[in-house]
C-alpha cells in the first residue's frame, strides 16, 4: 500500500506503507544509529515525535525481545529507507514489520531518507503527517500538521507505580554480554567456559540503595546500576521530593525522557527540594536539563537535535573524549549558567554544546548524553562508577563538590558561540 | 596535545613491491600520510623500493629513495639522512617488520632516532603470537585456545590435546603466507613444516579451528592521549575459514543486533587501549552465529588493506589522521577533512551499504586451486556504495571486470540440486553464483546456510536477486519491475538478456519513465552536517546531490579499476597524475574508478570522485549529470580504452588519441596497412577465429608461434605453440571466453627485446628513454627485467627505434602516450605491439628520466606542443645512471599456479635498482625483489637440451662464487663435460635422495629450471618448481634472468657498501 510523508513546509514523500494502519502527525526527527533500531523503538524520550533512521537498511535481525528499552515502542510514527524481508539473528523473536503492527505503530518506508535528513538539517525540526491517503489539496492538512505540539509527554510515559530493580548478586547474574574471558584448557575440555561481563568489572555498588525517577527512564539506566550491586527503587515522575527521601536512598538518579523540559514545571519544583538535600545526584539526558532549570538555568531547543550513536563528548575531569549514545532535541544554556551554582562538566566536540554539569558545593553532576547506551557505545559506561562513588564518599560522611573532581570553569561558552542559527 | 616539536625530519619505509596480500593500499596510506606530514612542516624522507607508486613521487617527499627495503640498506639511508623519526606503520607488514629489526638491534637508539606512533612494546605485543596471547588473557578478552609452537612436534602434541581441525598462523608474516586449517596429521605436519620456515622468527600458532563463526572487523583509532574511536565495523559474509583478503566484506555489519555490535567495539577499544597503540589499528573477531561467544582473531598495529576500505567505505581518512597522530596530536585536535565542521574524533555514520569482492587471479593461473583459505590469494578488489544490499553486490561484481555481471554469469544450471550441494561445500570464488543456482532449483536458505554457514540474511539478499530475474524474465517489463530491478542495480544489459528484448529498448523504456541513476554524497555522517567533499554514488529514486558545476572546462578522467596482474597500480599512478596536470591546466576534473586501494579514489585527488562501475552503462549515467567537456582514457589501462567507443556515442570528445587510431593499433588488417606505408617490419602472422584456422596460419608461417586474443592486457591468454596439439589446447582456452575480436597468430622471433614510452604532440614525439630487457622474446614484458638505458643495443639500433616509433606515432596520430614494444635481431628492428596509451613502464622511466610524462602527454593532450613545454624532441640523453625495474612475483599464495615464464604475464609487482653501474643496479634490483644471495651456496640446475650451453657458462660462473651445483641426470652429464663440477641428483621418480629431497633440505639458494618448449606439461619440472616456490627457495625459469643474477653476485662479491640515489634530485 502507498504511504505519505507530508512535512509542514509542504514537502511530500511517496513510500510504501509499513506497521499499524493510521494516520498520525508528529515532530519528525532523524536517527543515525546504524543498529539499535529496536532500543530507539523503544526509548520512551521519543514519545511524540516520529523517528527518521538514516540507515537505509532496518530490521536486518529482527526483534529481539530482551533487548527492549521499556515494554512498547514509543515513536508515533517509525520511517525507513527499506525494511528487511527475512530477519537473521539467532535471538530473533519476531520480525520488525510484525513488532510495529501488534504494536500499532504506523510507519513509512521507500522513500529517500536522506533527503528528509537534509530537509530537517536544513530547516530545523519539524513536524509531519504519516498517511495512506493521497491529499489532492494539501492546504487541507498543512495547517493541522503545523498545530501539533509534542505537549506533556513525560506523564504519558512514567511508570504508574514505583517498584525494585533488584541488584546483582554475582557478575554472572549480569550476563548474557560476555565473552569467552580466559581460556583455560581443562575447564574448556570439561565444557565450562569461564563467563565474565565485559562492561561492569565489579560489583561496586553492593549495598547502595538508588531512587531512580522515571521520566521515561530507558531500562539499562537501572540495569547499570543493578549489574554494579545497587539495588533501585525506581518512581513515578510526579512523585514528590518527600516520598522519595523517605525511603533514604543513598542517591538519586534522574532519568532520560521526552519533550520540552520547561513543561515539567512540577517535576522542576521536586527536584529543587532534591537538590537541597545533601544526596548525591547523577542525572541523564532530561534529567540533567531539569536540574538545570531547578538551579536557575535555561535551556533551548537545539535546530535539529543529536539522535544517534556516534556523538564525542570531552569530559573536563579528564580532558578525554568519548564517543556517546544521543537522544536530545534541547540543551542547556551554558551562556546563562551560573558559575556560583554549576560549571560544565562535559561538552559536545562537534557544536561545542553542553553535555554535562558539576554542581558548586554539591555531589550533583548530570550529563546531556546517555552512558547506559542501549543503543551505542558503551565508552561512558564509568560514570555510574562515579556516582557510585560519590554515593560511597557521602556515605561515610565525605562532602564532596562535584564541581571541584569533574567540572571546568569558563568552558563551553565559546564553543557554543561557534553555532549559529540556532533556535533559541 | 599539541603536535611535538622533537620531530622535524620524519623517515617514511614503504612496503616494496607488490605481492598479494601487500599491495596498492600501502601506496595509498603512504602518499596520504607523506603529504599529512608535509602539510605539518615535516620534512619527509621516503624510502621504497617500488617505482611504479605515488608515494615515490619527488612532490610527495622531500628525498626520495627508491631503494632496496633491507634493514642494511636502511641502517645506511639513516646514517646520510639523520632522520629524527622513523614512521613504519605506513608501510605494511614490511615496513613493520623493517623498523622492528632497526628498534631491536639498538640502531634507532644509537642514532637517535624515535619510532612514531606505536611503540616497539605495542608491536611486540600485537604480533608476537605468545605475547598477544598473554596479553588477551590478562585483560580477559578471548582469544581461540591455542598454543604458539617452534617445532612441528609441539604442534602436534598440542592439537591432540584440543582436535582437528586447527588453523595454523606463521608469526611475522603477510597475507598469511604459509598458513592454513590441517583436518588431520598429514596436513598438519605438512604445513606447519612450510609455516615455520616462512616464518621470520620460527613460530607458528596452532588454534582452535572457529571455521564458520563470523568474521567481523573494527578499525580503530587512538591518539596519544587515550581517546579511541572506530571509524567503522565490516562484517565477512564470507565466514571464519576465508582470509578477509579474499572474502566478499560488507560494511557497516548487517546482521550484528546493537548488542552484539557493541560487545564487540568496546572489546576492540579495550584491546587498543591496553596495548597503547597511537594510530590506526584492525581488530579481527569470530562471533559464534548463534550465541555471543566470540574470539580476537588478531590485530594489525597497523594501517592495513582493511583500513583503507574502510577509509573510502566511510570518506574518514585512516592514514592522514594516525600521521597527525604520530607528531603528537589528539583526535579532538584533528579536523574532519569531509566535514570541516567536526573533528576526528567522531564515530562515522553510514546512510548507505558498502559491498567489496576480491579480485582473484584464477584466470591467469588457470591451473591453480580456486579454493580460498585462510591464504589470501586475490591481487585486488573492487568496492562498491548503494542504499541497498543487493544494489552493492550488484554493482561490485561488474565492477570486477571478470566477464560476470550478474549471478548468471557463471552457469550451473546443468549441476543437480545432490551436485549444487557439493559444489557448495567448495569454498571459492564462485560460491555466490553457486547459492543462486541453488535457490533457483530450489534449495531452502536454512540448507544453504547449514552447508556453507553464510549468514541466512545475506542468502535471503540472493534470493531476492534471483528472484528478480525471474520476474525479469516471465513477467511484463512493466515501469514498476523495471524501477525496481534498477534498484538493485540490474544493468540495462542484463534486463535486456533477461526479457529478450534489445539494450536500446530497455534504455529508452528507462528515459521514457524517468529512471535515472541519481548520485548521494558520502559525507560520514549519514547528512547529520553539510559536507564539501564531492565524493559520490549512484542510486535509483530520490534526490540527485550531484550538480552539474559550470564555469570551468570539464574533463573525465577514467580509472583503471581492480588491481590485477597485467593491470597494476602504474595505471593509477597515470590516472592521478593526469588528474594533477588537467587540474592545473585549469580544468575542472572528474574520477570514475571502483577501487578502494589506490590513489585516485581518495577524496582530495579530483573535484569530484564517483565511486561506481567503469562500464559504458554506469559511465552515461554520469555523463548525463555532469556532461563533460571531454573524456581521457589512454591513462586508465584496458579498463578506460574499453569505455572509448560508449563515450563517443554518448558525444563525450575523447581527448588525445582518437578511438579509431587505438582500433588501428589492435586491427591486425589495418594496422598492417599502416606498417606497410611506414615501411616498418613485423613478425608474419594472421587472425584466426577457430583452431583450424590458427592451425592452417601455423603451419604456413612454421613453429613456433605466438597465440593471443586481441585488445588485452598483460597479454592474457598468449601462449607460444610449438605443434597443432597445443594450438588446439591454447584456441580451446582463449575461446572458453567469448571473443569479440579476433585471435591472432605470430611468427615467433627471438632476440631483444626493446620497449619505449613516448609523447606525442602530433607533429613531434619525445622519447624520454629506451628500455631493454634481460629475457629474450618470449617471456612477457611486465615480467623481464628491464634496462635503463638499453646497454647492448647500439647507437644504429637505437636511431632506428627512435625512427619507428615517430613513425608509428604519426601514422597512429597520436596525441599523447604511446607505448610500442620492439625486437632487435642483429641490426634488425621489429615491431612486436603497439599501444597508443600509458604502460606500466611510466612511472618507472619517469622517475629514472625526470621527465614528468603523464603531465607532459596531459599538456600536449590540451594541445600544447612538446616544444612549448620546453623540450627538445627525439630520444632524450641518456641518464647517468642505471635503472633496472625488476619484476616480483607472488607465486607462493597461489597453491598450484605454474610459476615459469612465458608470453603470459604473472608477476603481481615490481621494484627498482639504480645506481652507476649496471651490476650495481641489477644487484639492488634482486635484493629488493627479495633475492638476498648467497646464503648456503648450493644450487640446483635443471634446463631443457636448448639451455644447455648457457647453463655451462652460468654454471662456471656460480662455481667460481663458490657454489656447489646439483643438477638432474642430462644437465649434470653436460655441465661435468663442459668441466663444470655438478653433483648428479635423481629425479622425483627415482630413489631417494631425489631432486625434491634436496628442495626440502632447506640448503639451496637457487634452483634453475628452464621447461621445455611452450608448456611444461612435465609432472617433474612443475613439482620440483612449486615445492621451490613453496619453500621459499628462488627459483628462476629463464636463462637471461640466471646470468643477470650471477652477473649480480659477482658484483656483491666486489662491493657490499651500496650507493644511495635520492630520487627527488634526478
Amino acid at each position: 500500500m502507498k504511504a505519505f510523508l507530508i512535512l509542514e513546509d509542504g514537502t511530500v514523500f511517496a513510500g510504501t506503507h509499513i506497521g499499524a494502519e493510521k494516520e498520525v502527525i508528529s515532530e519528525i526527527v532523524f536517527n543515525t544509529s546504524m543498529a539499535g533500531y529496536l532500543e530507539v523503538l523503544t526509548d520512551p524520550s521519543y514519545a511524540g515525535q516520529a523517528v527518521c533512521m538514516t540507515y537505509p537498511l532496518i530490521g536486518n535481525y529482527g526483534i529481539c525481545e530482551e533487548d527492549k528499552e521499556s515494554l512498547k515502542p514509543w515513536p508515533d510514527g517509525f520511517i525507513v529507507r527499506e525494511l528487511s524481508r527475512r530477519p537473521s539473528n539467532f535471538r530473533c523473536d519476531v520480525s520488525i514489520q510484525d513488532f510495529l503492527n501488534e504494536n500499532d505503530v504506523p510507519g513509512i518506508a521507500g522513500i529517500d531518507t536522506r533527503a528528509l535528513t537534509k530537509i530537517l538539517r536544513e530547516k530545523g525540526t519539524m513536524n509531519g503527517m504519516i498517511t495512506t491517503k493521497e491529499y489532492a489539496n494539501l492546504d487541507e492538512v498543512l495547517p493541522k500538521i503545523k498545530a501539533y505540539v509534542t505537549g506533556k509527554v513525560v506523564e504519558k510515559v512514567t511508570c504508574k507505580e514505583k517498584y525494585v530493580v533488584e541488584a546483582s548478586k554475582s557478575l554472572e547474574d549480569n550476563g548474557p554480554i560476555s565473552g569467552m574471558a580466559r581460556f583455560d584448557k581443562e575447564k574448556y575440555l570439561a565444557g565450562e567456559r569461564e563467563k565474565k561481563p565485559s562492561l561492569v568489572s565489579e560489583l561496586n555498588g553492593t549495598g547502595l540503595k538508588v531512587a531512580l525517577m522515571d521520566f521515561g527512564a530507558k531500562a539499562n539506566i537501572a540495569k547499570s546500576l543493578a549489574a554494579r550491586g545497587c539495588q533501585v527503587t525506581v518512581y513515578p515522575a510526579l512523585t514528590s521530593a518527600e516520598e522519595i527521601l523517605k525511603d533514604a536512598p543513598d542517591g538519586i538518579m534522574l532519568s532520560n525522557g521526552p519533550g520540552d523540559p520547561k513543561e515539567c514545571t512540577s517535576v522542576i519544583q521536586e527536584i529543587k527540594k532534591l537538590y537541597d538535600t545533601d544526596t548525591p545526584i547523577f542525572a541523564i539526558c532530561l534529567g540533567h536539563q531539569l536540574m538545570a532549570l531547578a538551579t536557575g538555568a535555561d535551556t533551548y531547543k537545539l535546530k535539529y537535535g543529536h539522535r544517534g550513536g556516534n556523538h564525542p563528548v570531552k569530559d573536563f575531569a579528564t580532558g578525554r573524549v568519548y564517543i556517546s549514545s544521543q537522544n536530545h532535541g534541547y540543551v542547556v544554556d551554558t551562556e546563562k549558567l551560573d558559575a556560583n551554582v554549576a560549571i560544565p562538566a562535559f561538552c559536545n566536540v562537534n557544536d561545542g554544546t553542553n553535555e554535562g554539569l558539576a554542581y558548586v558545593g554539591k555531589n550533583v553532576f548530570t550529563v546531556q548524553f546517555h552512558p547506559e547506551a542501549c543503543p551505542g557505545p558503551q565508552d561512558s559506561g564509568y560514570l555510574f562508577d562515579r556516582f557510585i562513588e560519590m554515593m560511597r564518599k557521602a556515605k561515610a560522611g565525605e562532602k564532596v563538590d562535584a564541581s571541584k573532581l569533574y567540572g571546568r570553569a569558563g568552558e563551553g561558552n565559546d564553543a557554543a558561540e561557534t553555532m549559529k542559527g540556532e533556535v533559541r | 596535545m599539541p603536535k611535538n616539536p622533537n620531530v622535524k625530519r620524519v623517515m617514511v619505509i614503504g612496503s616494496g613491491p607488490i605481492v598479494i596480500g601487500q599491495a596498492a593500499e600501502f601506496d595509498y596510506a603512504g602518499t596520504q600520510a607523506c603529504r599529512s606530514l608535509k602539510e605539518e612542516g615535516i620534512e619527509v624522507i621516503l624510502v621504497n623500493s617500488n617505482p611504479a607508486t605515488i608515494m615515490t613521487d619527488r612532490d610527495i617527499a622531500d628525498k626520495v629513495y627508491i631503494e632496496p627495503l633491507t634493514v642494511k640498506v636502511l641502517e645506511q639511508i639513516i646514517e646520510k639522512e639523520q632522520p629524527d623519526s622513523i614512521l613504519p606503520t605506513l608501510g605494511g607488514q614490511a615496513g613493520l617488520n623493517l623498523g622492528m629489526e632497526l628498534e631491536e638491534s639498538g640502531f634507532l637508539a644509537k642514532h637517535n632516532v624515535k619510532l612514531l606512533g606505536t611503540t616497539a612494546t605495542t608491536i611486540r605485543n600485537a604480533e608476537g603470537r605468545q605475547e598477544f596471547k598473554d596479553l588477551m588473557e590478562r585483560i580477559g578478552e578471548p582469544v581461540a585456545a591455542s598454543q604458539v609452537v617452534e617445532t612441528v612436534e609441539d604442534g602436534v602434541a598440542f592439537t591432540e590435546t584440543i582436535g582437528y581441525p586447527v588453523v595454523l598462523r606463521p608469526a611475522y608474516t603477510l597475507g598469511g603466507s604459509g598458513g592454513g586449517i590441517a583436518h588431520n596429521k598429514v596436513e598438519l605436519e605438512e604445513i606447519l613444516e612450510n609455516g615455520l620456515r616462512l616464518s621470520r622468527v620460527g613460530q607458528v600458532l596452532v588454534e582452535r579451528c572457529i571455521a564458520g563463526w563470523k568474521e567481523i572487523e573494527y578499525e580503530v583509532m587512538r591518539d596519544s592521549a587515550g581517546n579511541c574511536i572506530t571509524v567503522c565495523n565490516m562484517e565477512n559474509i564470507d565466514p571464519v575459514g576465508v582470509h578477509t583478503g579474499d572474502s566478499i566484506v560488507v560494511a557497516p555489519s548487517q546482521t550484528l543486533s546493537d548488542k552484539e555490535y557493541q560487545m564487540l567495539r568496546t572489546s576492540a577499544l579495550k584491546i587498543i587501549s591496553e596495548l597503547q597503540i597511537t594510530g590506526g589499528c584492525n581488530v579481527q573477531f569470530a562471533l559464534h552465529p548463534t550465541s555471543f561467544e566470540y574470539c580476537v582473531i588478531e590485530v594489525n598495529p597497523r594501517v592495513s588493506r582493511s583500513s583503507a576500505l574502510a577509509s573510502k567505505a566511510t570518506g574518514y581518512p585512516i592514514a592522514k589522521v594516525a600521521a597527525k597522530i604520530a607528531l603528537g596530536y589528539t583526535l579532538d585536535e584533528i579536523k574532519n577533512a569531509i566535514t570541516k565542521k567536526t573533528y576526528a574524533s567522531f564515530e562515522p555514520a553510514l546512510d548507505y551499504c558498502v559491498v567489496k569482492i576480491p579480485r582473484l587471479p584464477f584466470d591467469k593461473f588457470i591451473t591453480a586451486k580456486r579454493t580460498l583459505t585462510t591464504q589470501m590469494k586475490a591481487t585486488g578488489e573492487v568496492m562498491s556504495i548503494c542504499d541497498n544490499f543487493e544494489g552493492a553486490l550488484m554493482k561490485a561484481i561488474r565492477s570486477l571486470e571478470q566477464h560476470v555481471d550478474c549471478l548468471r554469469s557463471y552457469d550451473f544450471s546443468k549441476l543437480t540440486i545432490e551436485e549444487l550441494r557439493d559444489r557448495l561445500a567448495i569454498v571459492d570464488d564462485q560460491r555466490i553464483w553457486v547459492i543462486a543456482e541453488a535457490l533457483r532449483k530450489g534449495m531452502s536458505e536454512e540448507e544453504i546456510n547449514e552447508i556453507t554457514k553464510i549468514d541466512i540474511w545475506f542468502i535471503d539478499k540472493i534470493a531476492i536477486l534471483t528472484e528478480m530475474e525471474h520476474a525479469l524474465e516471465t513477467e511484463e517489463l512493466t515501469p514498476e519491475l523495471l524501477k525496481e530491478a534498477k534498484r538493485m542495480e540490474f544493468p540495462d544489459n542484463v534486463i535486456a538478456r533477461l526479457t529478450g528484448k534489445k539494450e536500446s529498448e530497455i534504455v529508452a523504456l528507462r528515459y521514457e519513465n524517468g529512471i535515472r541513476a541519481v548520485y548521494k554524497m558520502v559525507d560520514t555522517c549519514a547528512a547529520e552536517f553539510e559536507a564539501h567533499t564531492p565524493y559520490y554514488y549512484s542510486v535509483y529514486g530520490g534526490e540527485c546531490e550531484a550538480k552539474r558545476t559550470s564555469g570551468k572546462k570539464k574533463v573525465l578522467v577514467l580509472g583503471s579499476g581492480p588491481i590485477r596482474i597485467g593491470q597494476g597500480i602504474e595505471f593509477d599512478y597515470c590516472s592521478v597524475h593526469a588528474t594533477w596536470a588537467f587540474a592545473k591546466a585549469g580544468y575542472e576534473t572528474i574520477i570514475i574508478n571502483n577501487n578502494p586501494e589506490t590513489v585516485s579514489t581518495d577524496f582530495d585527488i579530483a573535484d569530484k570522485l564517483y565511486f561506481e562501475p567503469l562500464t559504458i552503462e554506469d559511465v552515461r549515467s554520469i555523463v548525463d549529470i555532469e556532461k563533460p567537456d571531454g573524456a581521457v582514457v589512454q591513462f586508465g589501462g584496458q579498463t578506460a580504452i574499453k569505455l572509448t567507443q560508449g563515450l563517443m556515442e554518448m558525444g563525450v570528445p575523447i581527448l588525445g588519441t582518437q578511438a579509431k587510431d587505438v582500433d588501428a593499433a589492435e586491427d591486425r588488417e589495418l594496422f598492417d596497412e599502416i606498417l606497410e606505408q611506414t615501411g616498418i617490419p613485423r613478425a608474419a602472422g594472421g587472425t584466426v577465429y577457430t583452431a583450424e584456422e590458427a592451425k592452417a596460419v601455423a603451419n604456413r608461417l612454421g613453429y613456433p608461434v605466438l597465440v593471443r586474443p586481441s585488445y588485452v592486457l598483460g597479454g592474457q591468454g598468449m601462449q607460444i605453440a610449438i605443434s597443432d596439439a597445443e594450438i588446439e589446447e591454447f584456441m580451446a582456452v582463449i575461446n572458453r571466453i567469448a571473443q569479440d575480436h579476433p585471435i591472432l597468430v605470430d611468427k615467433y622471433l627471438m632476440g631483444k627485446e626493446v620497449e619505449v614510452d613516448a609523447v606525442c604532440d602530433g607533429t613531434d614525439i619525445l622519447i624520454p628513454g629506451i628500455m631493454e630487457h634481460v629475457e629474450r622474446t618470449g617471456v612477457h614484458s611486465g615480467d623481464s627485467i628491464s634496462v635503463y638505458p638499453a646497454h647492448t643495443i647500439g647507437k644504429l639500433v637505437k636511431d632506428k627505434i627512435a625512427d619507428y616509433t615517430e613513425k608509428l606515432a604519426k601514422a597512429l596520430h597520436v596525441k599523447g602516450l604511446i607505448n610500442i614494444q620492439f625486437i632487435a635481431i642483429g641490426e634488425d628492428v621489429y615491431v612486436i605491439e603497439v599501444n597508443p596509451r600509458s604502460s606500466r613502464t611510466v612511472p618507472y622511466i619517469s622517475k629514472v628520466t625526470g621527465i614528468p610524462i603523464v603531465d607532459l602527454a596531459t599538456e600536449v593532450i590540451l594541445g600544447k606542443t612538446i616544444k612549448e613545454l620546453g623540450y627538445e624532441p627525439g630520444l632524450q640523453p641518456e641518464a647517468k645512471y642505471y635503472a633496472i625495474k625488476m619484476p616480483v612475483f607472488s607465486f607462493e599464495k597461489i597453491r598450484g599456479a605454474e610459476i615459469s615464464l612465458g608470453p603470459e604475464m604473472k608477476s603481481t609487482g615490481e621494484c627498482l635498482g639504480i645506481a652507476k653501474t649496471f651490476h650495481e643496479a641489477l644487484y639492488k634490483a634482486f635484493l629488493g625483489s627479495g633475492v638476498n644471495l648467497p646464503k648456503y651456496r648450493n644450487m640446483i640446475m635443471t634446463v631443457k637440451d636448448a639451455d644447455k650451453g648457457e647453463a655451462i657458462e652460468i654454471g662456471r660462473r656460480f662455481e667460481k662464487l663458490g657454489y656447489t651445483i646439483y643438477a638432474t641426470r642430462s644437465t649434470a652429464a653436460a655441465l661435468n663435460e663442459a668441466g663444470v663440477k655438478a653433483r648428479k641428483v635423481n629425479k622425483i621418480s627415482q630413489e631417494s635422495p631425489t631432486v625434491m629431497d634436496l628442495i626440502l633440505g632447506h640448503k639451496i639458494d637457487v634452483v634453475i629450471d628452464t621447461p621445455t618448449q611452450g608448456r611444461d606439461k612435465h609432472r617433474d619440472g612443475f613439482l620440483i618448481r612449486r615445492t621451490s616456490i613453496e619453500t621459499g627457495v628462488n627459483v628462476i625459469t629463464a636463462m637471461d634472468t640466471a646470468r643477470a643474477l650471477v652477473s649480480s653476485l659477482e658484483n656483491k662479491a666486489q662491493s657490499e657498501k651500496l650507493e644511495l640515489i635520492d630520487i627527488a634530485k634526478l
